[in-house]
């Protein structure tokens, strides 16, 4: 199954793109998990997702922990801590 | 009554707090939040996450309505890019009674400040910045556990 996997703020500009569609790997088990293997693919990835503690992320629209179980999302989304109002 | 929006086109305060009077309301509460131009800000760019934003922001206005009761519950936010003293965000309250509408408008601005997905980046003289989140925002949105 695809998932969509959305950037966004300073994650996005790291990354180069706003979306990609993944099939995801089996043995991926929380969200820390799928953030990993995206950081494994070095370059922007791994400058967006090498402090941890700055990362948020929400499954299916849903905020979440980045331990948190991955599950069989249709959509992640993967972002800095929001600054809204 | 709950409404919420996110629009790239400037915020009519006027209209906003029109739409929330009535429906046997004694008291409206409001709060505006603007662009300050501090440390030489020129302009205020608004990044959100379509669907995901506007989900967020009716969550915490349905949490308001049935928290305090309220007739109606309203929260506009401005995305894209906007200038200092344009309002960024309106919150507005109805009850049948001040405190609620007031203590409820509160709640709805501390929450949307940590709760929903929104982030800043400032254009300032010599560049362009993404805006860190303040510890005091969590502080204040921390207050209204139960």
């Amino acid at each position: 199954m695809a998932t969509e996997i959305l950037y966004f703020a300073w994650v996005r500009e790291r990354i180069g793109m706003a979306s990609e569609t993944i099939a995801l790997p089996d043995g991926l088990t929380t969200v820390g998990d799928l953030v990993s293997w995206l950081a494994a693919r070095g370059g922007g990835y791994a400058a967006a997702f090498e402090d941890r503690s700055r990362l948020r992320a929400a499954i299916d629209q849903r905020f979440v922990t980045l331990d948190a179980p991955l599950g069989r999302p249709r959509e992640v989304a993967l972002f800095p801590p929001v600054t809204g109002g | 009554m709950i409404a919420v929006a996110v629009d790239a086109r400037p915020i009519d305060i006027g209209a906003e707090h029109a739409a929330i009077a009535g429906g046997g309301a004694g008291g409206v509460a409001t709060f505006t939040g603007l662009v300050r131009a501090d440390d030489g800000v020129v302009a205020l760019e608004l990044e959100h996450y379509p669907g995901g934003t506007e989900a967020a922001l009716r969550a915490l206005a349905e949490e308001a309505v049935a928290r305090w009761s309220l007739t109606a519950a309203r929260i506009t936010h401005r995305v894209g890019r906007m200038l200092p003293g344009e309002a960024v965000v309106f919150v507005g309250t109805a009850a049948r009674h001040r405190a609620a509408a007031l203590e409820a408008c509160a709640y709805l601005i501390d929450r949307l400040k940590t709760d929903a997905p929104f982030w800043k980046k400032e254009t300032l003289a010599g560049g362009e910045r993404w805006v860190d989140p303040r510890g005091s925002d969590d502080a204040a949105a921390a207050r209204w556990e139960p």
